[in-house]
Parts: C-alpha cells; sequence; structure tokens
C-alpha cells in the first residue's frame, strides 16, 4: 500500500477561546477520495484552510500536517507558498466570488501557472488555454479572454479546478464545490473532478454536508461533529453499517427521491452545538436518541469498531441503522386519489418578459429574457404542488406573478376564484389575507428591527384583527415554538427556529393557500426534516393548499402531491409524484432525476448517469423549437434526422402522457432512472 | 411536535410576556462601553455644559467691553484674555460655542429627516417618483451651496438665524440621501419587504414601518456626522462674513478676527479653534462609536 | 454605450443650464451693484449710475428677466458679460482659470493617491499601530475645518521659517514672488509658494479617502478571491496588491465624484487665504463687490466641473472594472 501525500495528525484550531477544530486526524493516499460531511460549523472548512495554511490571523493552530512527510505546520511562509497551489491546492464553495474580478479568466490560471514554473507569458497562456479545454469550456482559446462575470456558476467553478490542477498538485481540497450549483451542473463538475483526478493521480479531500454526493465519489469517509471526528471508514461502512447515532441520524433524515410513500423523516432534534458552549462528555448527547447517563461524563474517544472503521460512541455495539439500502419501500402503491373539486389556483398561459439590461453604471438595454414563456398549471383545495426546475427556470418569476395579484403581461391567473386582472380593491385585500408566502431566507424574511411578537402580530393588524398575545402565542406553540419566546428578535434563534417563525406569521390569518419559495433550502438536513414534517402536519390539520417551489426533486418528492417540471420558462412534465418521479417521460425530467446522488453508495457506483451537456441557455434568446434541444440527449442520440426536424421547429406543448402525468415532448415516453 | 389542547393551554399559562431589552438599550450598552464613545459623549456633554452653563460663572457677558484690558493676555479676570475691543475672550468663545452647537444640531437634524424622507420615497417606488426625487438631488448637487449660501447671507441678519439653519440643512442632506436612495432599494428586495407587501401593507406604511427603521443606524450615524459638517460649513461660511451676522458671533466669526491677531495674540485664536476641534472631534468619536454599536458584526462585546 | 453617454451628457446639460440660470437668478435678485456706486466720492448722479448698470446689464430696474435673457443669449454665444469693473468677465476668468485649475489638480493628486495608499497600509494591519496613528489623524483632521487648517498652517509656516530653517523658506502669500530671475529659482520659489497651500487642501481629502479605502480594503481582505489567490500559492503581499488592491478600488473612484464639489470649496477657502489670484478668491471678492456676472460665471463653470469630475469617475469605474464596462 502507498504511502500517505498528506497526513494530518491531531490537528486543533482555536480562534480565541473557541476551540473550532479539536483534534482532527486522517490521511490520504495517491489517487484515493476521502469525504468529509457534517453540517454547517462543524468544522470542515476551518479543517481545510488550516491544512493549506490560510487560516485568518488570530487562529491557533496546533498539531501536525504532514504532505510527503514534510511538516507543513509552522513551516515558513515561503516554504507554504511554494507548496500552496504547486503540491496542495483548494477547490471553493462558491465559485462566483472566488475568482478576482477584474482579471481575465486564462490570465488568473496563467498566474497559477506562473507562480510555481519559470514561464514566459505566451506559454503560460497556451498552458492555461490547454487546462480550460481539459476542464470542459468549449472554445477554451476565445473564452480564456472573458472575464468571471461572463461565466455561468459551473464555468467559474471549471476555471477554479483548472487553476487548481495547474501544477500537478498531489492533493486537491475540495470545500464544496457544488453546493452551490444545480443538480446536473454538480454531475458535470463531479465528473470534471474525476477526470482532473485521472489526469494528475491526485488525492482528493472532498469536503460536503451533502451525504448524496460523497456516496458515489469517495473512498473513505469522515463524518464531523462540533469539531471533531465522530466516525471514520470506507464508505460501505459509513452508508450501510454507521455505528454512530449522530450518522444514522444524518442518514436517515434526508429525502430520498428514489422512495416513494411518505414515512415521516426522522429530524435529529435539537441543534448544534455552538463550539463556544459544548456541552461535557460526548457533544452529540444533547441532541442523541440513545443518551444515557455515561455518555456525559467524558467525550468518547474513537472506538475501533471495524477494519478501518471507528466511531465515536460508547453505545457502538448497540447502533442498528436502518441502512439506507436495505429499507423497502413501503407497498402502499401509487396514492393516486382523485384530486379535489375545489380550485384554489388556476395559471394560465402565463407570460412574463423582463428587459435585459446590460452594464452597471452604464446600463442599457440589450433585450428580453422570457423568463416565464406560456405556463399553465392548477392547483386543488388541499393539494401541495411542487415547482421545480434548475435556478433561472423561472419558478420564481412564476410566483411573484401570482402574489403581485395584478394583470398578468399576458395570461390569467385565478386565485381563490378571482381572476387578478378584474380584482377590486376589497377583493385583493381579502386573497392577501388568504394567501400567505414563505421565503427560502428565513433571517432575510423577517424584519430584524422587531420582535416576533410584532412580527406575528402585524398580519393581524394590517387585516383589523386583534393583535392579542393570546393569539401570537398560540400561533407560536403551533409551529412548536416556545410561547414564551415572543418577545425576541429573530437573531436570537436558530435557521430552523426562524423559518418556524415565518410559517407561523403566515398562518396567523388562517389562509387558505401557502405559496412557499425554497422554505427548506436554506437549513441543514438535520434541521430541513423538522420543518418538513411541520408543513406536513400543518396541511393536514388546517387543509391548506400549498404552491411549493424548491430545485431539490427529494424534498418535492417527499412533501407534494403533484409536481410541476419548469425548464427555461416553460413546463416540461406535470403530473401524480410518484407517477413523473418513477416513470419520467419528459427527458429533462430524466436527466434531472438521474443526475440527483443518492445516499447510497452501491446504488451510486451500478447508477448510469444520463449527462446533461452544457449550462442553461439564455432566457433572453431560447432554442426554436423546443427549448430543451440543444441539451436534449434524447435529441442527441436517439433520433434520426427526420424526427429531429420536428423537434428544431415545432414547439412542444404539454400532452398527456398517463393518468395524471403530462409532458412537453414530441417523443415523451414513460422510462424508469436508475 | 403537535401540541394536545391541555398541552397548549399550559404553554400558553406560563407564557409570560417578559420584554427583551429593547434594541435601543442594547445599542446603548455596546455604545458605552466602547472607550471611544464614552470619551466622545464625555466631552461633548462637557462642550454642552461649557456653552451654556459657562456663561453664569463668567463676570463678563459677551456684550460686555472692559475698557481697562484691550489685548490682555488670559489673567485671572479675563480667563481666556481679551480681544481688541475689550470684550472677554471666554465670554465671547462660549456665546459663539452655543450658536454653533445650536445651528450644527438643528441643520444635522433637519437634513437627515429630508435625506431619509426622499431617499427611502425615490428608492421604494423608483420609477417617475426617483426620476424626479433624483433629478432634484443632482442639481442642489452641483449648484454651488457655498455661494448661494453667501449670496443669501444679508437675509440672515440679526435674528434670522433659524433660516439660516433651513439653508444650510438644504445644501447638506443629498449625499446621505443618494445612499440612502441605495439602501432603500436593496432593503425593498430584503424578503420581510416582500412579506409585507404580499401580506397586504401599505406602501407608505411600509416605508415608515420597514425601510426607514431599517436604515435607522445609517441615519442615526450619519445625522451625527452631518452635525460636524453643519458645524463646519457654518464656521467657514462666518469666517467671511456670509453666516452668522454681527452682532451675533459664533465660531466662525471668531476665528475669523483671531486669525488677524494670531501671531501676536495667539489667545484670540487658539481658544476658539481648538474648542471648535475638540467639538467636532468629539461629535465624530461619538457618530463613530455608534455605527460600531449598530453593527452586528462589530460583535457583542 | 454612445447612445447611452449621449443621454447622460443631455442630463449634464440640463442640470448645467438649470444650475447656471438659477445661480445667476439668485445672484441678480440678492447682490446690488447700484449699491457700489453709493459710496464714491464724488456721488455720480443717478441717471449716469443707470446708464452705466444698463451698460454693464446690472440695471435692477430693468426687469429680471430681461436681464437674464441678454445675460444667457451672452453666454450663449461664450460672452460671460462685464465685471462690474467694466472689464470683460471672460478675460479675467480665462487667467484665473489656471490657477485654480493647478492647485486643484495637485490637491487631488496628492490627496487621492495618499489616501488610498494609507487607507490600505491601515487596512492590511488593521489595529496595528499604523492603523491606530492613521486613524487618530484623520479624526483629529476631519474635524479642522480647511478656513482654521490654514491658517494655523501659516502661523506653523511662520514659526518654522523663524525657528527651524531660519529664513523665509514656505512662503504663505500668493503663488509667486515677483522679481525672481532664472528659470531654476523661480520653480523652486514657486515650490515654496505650493506647499502650505496644497497640504492645506489635500489633508482633508487624505483623511477622508483613507477612511473609505480602509473600509473598502477591510471588505475585500477577507473575500473569496484574495483566498483563491493565496491558494495559487502567491505570497501575501502580491494578493494583497495585485487582487485586493486593486478590486477595492473600484468603489473608491465613485467616492470621488462625491467629493469634488467639497473640494471645490475647500480650494475657494485655500485661495483666498493664502491669496492665490483664483476663481475661488474672485468669487469672494465678486460677491463684496456685487458683481453679478463674475459669480453667475463662476458658479457655472462650478457646476461644470463638479459633472466632469462625476463623469470622470464613471468612465475611471468603467475604465477600472471590467463589470461595469460589459
Ligand atoms: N427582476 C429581473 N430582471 C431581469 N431578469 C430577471 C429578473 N428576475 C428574474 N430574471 C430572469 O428570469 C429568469 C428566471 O429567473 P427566476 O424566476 O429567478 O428562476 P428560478 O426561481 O428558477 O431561479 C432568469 O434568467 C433570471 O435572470
Ligand atoms: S456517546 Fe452517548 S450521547 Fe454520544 S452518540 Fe453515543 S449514545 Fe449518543
Ligand atoms: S421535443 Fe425533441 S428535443 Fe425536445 S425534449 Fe423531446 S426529444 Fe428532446
Ligand atoms: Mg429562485
Amino acid at each position: 500500500m502507498d504511502e500517505p501525500v498528506l497526513e494530518v495528525t491531531d490537528l486543533t484550531v482555536s480562534f480565541g477561546d473557541v476551540r473550532a477544530v479539536r483534534g482532527v486526524s486522517y490521511a490520504v493516499r495517491p489517487g484515493e477520495v476521502l469525504g468529509i460531511v457534517g453540517e454547517s460549523g462543524s468544522g470542515k472548512s476551518v479543517t481545510s484552510a488550516a491544512v493549506m495554511g490560510l487560516l485568518p490571523p488570530g487562529a491557533r493552530v496546533t498539531g501536525s500536517v504532514r504532505l510527503r512527510g514534510k511538516e507543513l505546520i509552522g513551516a515558513p511562509e515561503r516554504a507554504l507558498n511554494s507548496f500552496r497551489g504547486k503540491s496542495l491546492s483548494m477547490v471553493f464553495q462558491d465559485p462566483l466570488s472566488a475568482l478576482t474580478p477584474v482579471y481575465r479568466v486564462g490570465d488568473q490560471i496563467a498566474e497559477a501557472v506562473r507562480v510555481h514554473q519559470r514561464v514566459g507569458k505566451e506559454t503560460a497562456l497556451v498552458k492555461a488555454i490547454e487546462l480550460l479545454e481539459l476542464v470542459g469550456i468549449p472554445r477554451p482559446a476565445e473564452r480564456a479572454l472573458a472575464f468571471p462575470h461572463e461565466f455561468s456558476g459551473g464555468m467559474r467553478q471549471r476555471v477554479v479546478i483548472a487553476m487548481a490542477i495547474a501544477n500537478d498538485p498531489d492533493v486537491i481540497i475540495c470545500d464544496e464545490p457544488t453546493t452551490a450549483l444545480d443538480v446536473t451542473i454538480q454531475a458535470q463538475i463531479l465528473e470534471v473532478l474525476k477526470r482532473a483526478q485521472a489526469k494528475t493521480g491526485a488525492a482528493i479531500i472532498m469536503i460536503t454536508h451533502d451525504l448524496g454526493v460523497v456516496a458515489g465519489f469517495a473512498d473513505r469517509v469522515l463524518v464531523m461533529y462540533a469539531g471533531r471526528p465522530v466516525e471514520v471508514g470506507g464508505v460501505d461502512d459509513i452508508y450501510y453499517r454507521s455505528r454512530m447515532p449522530y450518522t444514522a441520524g444524518l442518514l436517515g433524515s434526508v429525502p430520498r427521491v428514489d422512495r416513494r410513500g411518505r414515512q415521516p423523516l426522522t429530524p435529529i432534534e435539537g441543534n448544534p452545538p455552538s463550539p463556544a458552549a459544548l456541552p461535557p462528555g460526548c457533544p452529540f448527547a444533547p441532541r442523541c436518541p440513545m443518551h444515557v447517563s455515561a455518555c456525559d461524563e467524558e467525550e468518547p474517544p474513537l472506538f475501533e469498531v471495524g477494519p478501518e472503521h471507528r466511531a465515536a460512541c460508547i453505545r457502538w455495539q448497540e447502533v442498528h441503522p436502518r441502512g439506507p439500502g436495505r429499507h423497502a419501500a413501503p407497498s402502499d402503491g401509487p396514492r393516486l386519489r382523485a384530486r379535489g373539486e375545489r380550485s384554489v389556483l388556476e395559471v394560465h398561459q402565463l407570460v412574463k418578459d423582463y428587459p435585459l439590461l446590460k452594464g452597471a453604471v452604464f446600463k442599457r438595454r440589450i433585450g428580453t429574457v422570457h423568463a416565464v414563456a406560456r405556463v399553465s398549471f392548477d392547483l386543488r383545495q388541499g393539494e401541495t404542488l411542487g415547482l421545480v426546475g434548475e435556478s433561472g427556470s423561472g419558478k420564481t418569476t412564476a410566483l411573484t406573478q401570482i402574489l403581485e395579484l395584478a394583470a398578468p403581461q399576458e395570461g390569467r391567473i385565478v386565485v381563490l376564484g378571482h381572476d387578478t386582472a378584474r380584482l377590486s380593491r376589497a377583493e385583493r385585500t381579502e386573497i392577501r389575507r388568504d394567501m400567505q408566502v414563505v421565503f427560502q431566507d428565513p433571517l432575510a424574511s423577517l424584519d430584524p428591527r422587531m420582535t416576533v411578537h410584532d412580527i406575528l402580530a402585524e398580519p393581524l393588524r394590517t387585516h383589523g384583527r386583534p393583535d392579542s398575545g393570546r393569539r401570537v402565542r398560540e400561533l407560536l406553540a403551533l409551529v412548536g415554538l416556545d410561547p414564551a419566546h415572543a418577545a425576541r428578535y429573530p437573531q436570537d434563534f436558530s435557521g430552523g427556529q426562524r423559518q418556524r417563525i415565518a410559517i407561523a406569521r403566515a398562518l396567523a390569518l388562517e389562509p387558505r393557500l401557502l405559496v412557499l419559495d425554497e422554505p427548506v433550502s436554506a437549513l441543514d438536513v438535520s434541521i430541513q426534516a423538522g420543518v418538513i414534517n411541520l408543513l406536513d402536519s400543518l396541511k393536514a390539520r388546517l387543509g391548506l393548499s400549498y404552491l411549493f417551489v424548491a430545485h431539490d426533486l427529494a424534498v418535492v418528492r417527499y412533501i407534494a402531491d403533484r409536481v410541476a417540471v419548469m425548464y427555461l420558462g416553460r413546463i416540461a412534465e406535470i403530473g401524480h409524484v410518484d407517477a413523473v418521479y418513477d416513470h419520467p417521460a419528459h427527458p429533462y425530467t430524466q436527466a434531472l432525476l438521474s443526475a440527483i446522488p443518492l445516499p447510497d453508495p452501491e446504488r451510486e457506483r451500478s447508477r448510469e448517469r444520463i449527462l446533461l451537456e452544457g449550462d442553461l441557455p439564455s432566457p433572453a434568446n431560447p432554442p426554436t423549437g423546443c427549448r430543451f434541444r440543444t441539451r436534449c440527449p434524447k435529441f442527441r442520440t436517439e433520433l434520426t434526422g427526420e424526427e429531429r426536424e420536428l423537434c428544431v421547429g415545432v414547439e412542444p406543448e404539454v400532452r398527456p402522457v398517463g393518468e395524471d402525468q403530462g409532458a412537453a415532448c414530441h417523443y415523451a415516453d414513460r422510462r424508469g432512472v436508475g | 411536535m403537535t401540541l394536545s389542547e391541555e398541552e397548549l393551554a399550559e404553554e400558553l399559562a406560563d407564557g409570560t410576556l417578559t420584554r427583551p431589552p429593547s434594541r435601543a438599550r442594547m445599542v446603548a450598552g455596546r455604545f458605552f462601553r466602547s472607550t471611544q464613545g464614552l470619551i466622545g459623549f464625555a466631552v461633548l456633554a462637557l462642550m454642552f455644559l461649557l456653552a451654556f452653563v459657562g456663561p453664569l460663572f463668567s463676570p463678563w457677558t459677551y456684550t460686555d467691553k472692559d475698557f481697562t484690558a484691550f489685548m490682555q493676555p488670559p489673567s485671572a479676570r479675563h480667563w481666556f484674555g481679551t480681544l481688541q475691543t475689550g470684550s472677554d475672550v471666554f465670554a465671547v468663545t462660549l456665546r459663539g460655542m452655543q450658536k454653533s452647537l445650536v445651528v450644527g444640531l438643528l441643520a444635522a437634524l433637519v437634513s437627515t429627516a429630508l435625506a431619509a424622507v426622499v431617499g427611502a420615497f425615490a428608492g421604494y417606488f423608483l420609477g417617475w417618483t426617483d426620476r424626479v426625487l433624483s433629478w432634484v438631488t443632482d442639481l442642489l448637487l452641483v449648484l454651488p451651496a457655498f455661494l448661494i449660501l453667501a449670496i443669501l447671507s444679508p437675509l440672515f441678519g440679526s435674528g434670522q438665524w433659524p433660516l439660516f439653519v433651513v439653508m444650510l440643512a438644504l445644501f447638506l442632506w443629498m449625499v446621505t440621501s443618494k445612499i440612502v436612495r441605495g439602501m432603500a432599494i436593496s432593503v425593498k428586495e430584503r424578503e420581510f419587504v416582500q412579506a409585507a407587501r404580499y401580506m397586504g401593507v401599505p406602501p407608505v406604511r411600509i416605508i415608515f414601518r420597514h425601510v426607514i427603521p431599517n436604515l435607522s443606524s445609517l441615519l442615526i450615524v450619519d445625522a451625527t456626522l452631518n452635525v460636524s459638517s453643519a458645524i463646519l460649513t457654518e464656521t467657514s461660511l462666518s469666517y467671511f462674513g456670509f453666516g452668522i451676522q454681527p452682532p451675533d458671533v459664533s465660531f466662525g466669526t471668531l476665528i475669523a478676527d483671531g486669525s488677524l491677531t494670531a501671531v501676536y495674540a495667539p489667545w484670540t485664536f487658539w481658544f476658539v479653534a481648538g474648542l471648535l476641534v475638540v467639538t467636532v472631534l468629539a461629535v465624530n468619536l461619538v457618530g463613530d462609536a455608534l455605527r460600531d454599536a449598530f453593527d452586528p458584526s462589530s460583535g457583542k462585546a | 454605450m454612445a447612445g447611452f453617454l449621449a443621454r447622460r451628457l443631455l442630463n449634464y446639460a440640463v442640470l448645467v443650464v438649470v444650475a447656471a440660470s438659477l445661480a445667476y437668478l439668485v445672484a441678480a435678485t440678492a447682490l446690488d451693484p447700484r449699491s457700489n456706486y453709493a459710496d464714491r466720492t464724488p456721488k455720480p448722479p443717478p441717471a449716469v449710475v443707470d446708464a452705466q448698470l444698463t451698460v454693464l446689464n446690472l440695471n435692477d430696474k430693468t426687469p429680471l428677466l430681461q436681464r437674464y435673457a441678454v445675460w444667457a443669449g451672452g453666454v450663449l454665444r461664450g460672452d460671460f458679460g462685464k465685471t462690474v469693473a467694466g472689464a470683460p468677465v471672460n478675460d479675467d476668468i480665462k487667467r484665473r482659470m489656471g490657477v485654480t485649475f493647478r492647485l486643484v489638480i495637485l490637491g487631488l493628486v496628492c490627496g487621492s493617491l495618499l489616501g488610498v495608499l494609507v487607507g490600505a497600509l491601515a487596512a492590511v494591519r488593521q489595529y496595528g499601530w499604523f492603523d491606530r496613528l492613521s486613524t487618530g489623524l484623520s479624526f483629529l483632521v476631519l474635524a479642522v475645518p480647511v478656513v482654521v487648517l490654514a491658517n494655523m498652517l501659516i502661523l506653523a509656516g511662520a514659526w518654522a521659517n523663524q525657528h527651524v530653517f531660519g529664513r523665509q523658506v514656505l512662503l504663505v502669500s500668493g503663488e509667486y514672488s515677483a522679481g525672481v530671475e532664472g528659470l531654476g529659482s523661480q520653480v523652486v520659489d514657486r515650490l515654496q509658494h505650493l506647499v502650505l497651500p496644497t497640504i492645506s487642501l489635500s489633508v482633508g481629502l487624505i483623511a477622508v479617502f483613507s477612511r473609505y479605502q480602509r473600509n473598502m480594503m477591510l471588505d475585500v481582505l477577507g473575500a473569496d478571491f484574495v483566498r483563491t489567490a493565496r491558494a495559487k500559492g502567491l505570497s501575501r503581499r502580491r494578493a494583497l496588491t495585485r487582487h485586493a488592491l486593486r478590486t477595492a478600488m473600484i468603489p473608491v473612484v465613485t467616492y470621488f465624484a462625491f467629493t469634488f464639489g467639497a473640494l471645490l470649496t475647500g480650494a475657494t477657502f485655500t485661495e483666498k487665504i493664502f491669496g492665490w489670484h483664483g476663481l475661488g478668491e474672485q468669487l469672494i471678492n465678486s460677491i463684496f463687490s456685487n458683481d453679478v456676472n463674475t459669480v453667475a460665471a463662476i458658479s457655472l463653470l462650478a457646476a461644470v466641473s463638479v459633472l466632469c469630475a462625476a463623469l470622470a469617475a464613471d468612465l475611471l469605474h468603467a475604465a477600472l472594472d471590467p463589470r461595469v464596462r460589459a
């Protein structure tokens, strides 16, 4: 077996009194992929920054980091500079801000080359173009001259990867490289990383909070909690034979896109501890379902629980996860109950264009963005319609058009029986009372200057209801918060609690229709499960209808009755969730579903991915005929030249393909995807 | 998670409504814990005390003339010395300080309020409202303020200083208003404003309840800094004889006179100049400390 | 781009026209050239005064709008009218423009460059001694109005000449001394005159720009792209100058437009106090001498230069930031 290229031993990092990382050890061998998983705040990024020697000033580091046997902690700055970007390189989470906005991408890559290699400007630029080609940027010579803002997020992440592999590194640390990206782009980027690894033979450290991403990619996985590894082992050991309640809990709280039926998710109760105030003993104790008093005595060390498998739990022998693979789908069949009679929302041939502006100081109009182009759907009483699609597909625009309650640019919107084009003032007020909204970012949607009491009382006051403290406390209790906290400010709550406050505000006026824009995508998985369960139970108890917008298809499968898949301002496929997820008919839906990584290593390894090429085309300039044809795998590989003419010439409308399923494809055919 | 009725009743019973420390109290706490803020505030308080209480202890008023002492250096009789005219420097300095402080405070208040309202309306409504308001803002930025104030100075003759305050304020608000406009645009995009809109809260109420309060830190800081701008502008105008008109005195008129005699009678210049600098410095320190106190990212000390 | 520029220039032109007209109207209403003749000895007969004022287009018996029309017509032809003394305003202004221009440009260059430099250094060593010192000093400087600062500089200059140099090194009055021969000595003489006014004008700018640059730089220091640059293997200094400073300078440029008006006012005071015969000095003198046409001409120039500064800031912004150019 090879010697490890990177060996981290007992690494600790503290900022003042706060110990952010408390003893992390791992080793990676050449060509190996180590996954590091953990929720936000568990110390993943600080660990990697410490390894790179890029911690902010004021951080104290102890322990050892050895790169090919050479100690990096305490090494002189010059030596570190010569390692960074050469033997040890890094890919960051947010591609939008990772590149200097004022330099051309080609120059930025060339700079990375020239720092470590004595080559001229031209040679470095040629090398940069080769690298761009390697990471899959079309027309690299031309694109090298572009500035970062002219690239999409996925493209920028490719540039960052190109920079990271510019000097054939031994180790590439990837810190959540795909978190900010859409699933189809995520699949592409993971593919690029695999290619880069094959080319350079580097070891990869893959940091993520998404258990799906590492399942198919990593050889070994390290689970972090409160600044410490709590379980380490081979990827199958972690996913199928987890010996730590936290890992098992994480796996249980992930909604799965490949599961039908509605077993409630098992959220992990409580919130991750703040590193400044750790509980004594096992840091997971306050949230652990298996907690016993012995757990509080001392922090459990990593027990050897199997070959190359260690877990930090004193009761590891008793942990028996419902391993994700062996957990059979319940056989209650498709939930195809008849749809309700009363319609609460009808959207008919909705159109919304935006002017396409260019430049910040010298603003000018250079075209029209067709953000929503003839979209139709309806929502019945007591139903949940999920609206999914990649960013830029027009979900938010469709939503705001409905919420504005104004006459749409084209088409018709009927909310709770009223056409929005012909609303009287009184009717509008009435609808504003019966339709409420919950936004993605709970902190941004609560006025930070108001107490929770005032926030919850605002809708009551606006609609002339008495804003009694009793009603406010009732609402807080309804969403599972302590009513005594009404006097606090939103900042005093954790993310999940804030989202509960936002939900309580939406419920204040006893609405009939709730519009939810990505309500759980800003939350950690363990917290997300709790909010999803809450929404689900509220709907049943209060007889609500949800219009639920999300980019996470798994969440939608879990909560929605019907789903509409949007692509570039159009509906690609719409229908009952089980029908659409089990037998998608539109090639886009098929690709989308196959791009979602499953937290199930075996299935991930055996899956045949349908990779979409390129980015979403600009909605200002959509392709003729079928908007999906530029990326459609069916168009590219299965259709004959004659058949293609139809795709190029005629824009497909949504046509029924099943009992409650319709797809906008000339050659729709229902099939299962892996 | 779903509560039974009894549980609900129980929760509600002991759910006592305790008011948390209000935001203002928190900010004040953070403000007074910073040395800078404390010093600034103490000095400023001292200046006010000096300006308004000091004259009670002085044997001379600012109109008195001591015909036995022209241009005398500081002594027990005249603490800051005397001027060419026999006026007591201490008495006139305090009188000038009163005027400058009052003018500065009022002008800052008026201009910040104007900036907040104009900026918030322009930024919230955009469209034509914005175009008109922004055009007026630009026009006032382009007009040489000093010149207009100077030309109009005869209007501010004795006793007309409130008019002077208004005119001063009229030329101080534009930059703040542009900043407020920009921030109002981004606050408008914030989801809590969208939430209020979709709830049916009328626009003007949103502006006064959500937009302006969320800019309050900027506004308070800006009001503070406008106090110093107003004092400085007043000083410059009065220096050239365009501001506060005799027989009234202010920092500016005193400095103008003092600078002529400063070489051989330093007391006629340095006391006034020193007090002016200390006052403005204290105001700026307070403003800066307030900014830190408002900014949650500066850490809850 | 061209269309956009044209629209912006048109908007600017409208602003200048309105601002200059307002300035003229206010000046023509509030200033009283007739009073200039009141204390002449011997007192000229009213008819003569009227005739003179009418020739100069300053007669308050002519309706305001008519005077305005005459003035505006002249301005359109490039003629700003006559001073109260009867000389063409144009000649006077042309001569003085250069003086003010030299002072303002020098102050601006010194002020902004040094300010950016000081601010950037302070940010890089946040809470270090340099940061504390520069912060303290800029607070102090910002508390001193130009009129006081200029007078203090004069006092300090006189003291230094006497006690430090033992001869007249720092000259405090005018732009140059008359009767200095030879190119070398003339340059030295001009420099001697330049030192104190430049300080008086630029110190405030340095303070403002350094505070602003410091904040911008602090924002950028933690930015992802600086981390990326470091992760490539760039040294701290190179990452800071090539990536952080270069990017943090962009917003400071827009700030430039805001400060320009203040700079002009500052130049007015500096000129007046140091006895430079520039536009600023002329402005103050012309208000005292009720010289409506000169006042209006100078306001127009001020409006034009403020807008030029705004335009320059926009162009500079576009030059520095590819996102704006796009
Ligand atoms: N206010 C706006 N002005 C211009 N273009 C917009 C605006 N809002 C959205 N768009 C554009 O409309 C398209 C659809 O965006 P959006 O509705 O936000 O999609 P999603 O919610 O799926 O991300 C995108 O190309 C986006 O850039
Ligand atoms: S040690 Fe105890 S509290 Fe910690 S994970 Fe194991 S059972 Fe839970
Ligand atoms: S219509 Fe043609 S291009 Fe469009 S999705 Fe179907 S097969 Fe693909
Ligand atoms: Mg969106």
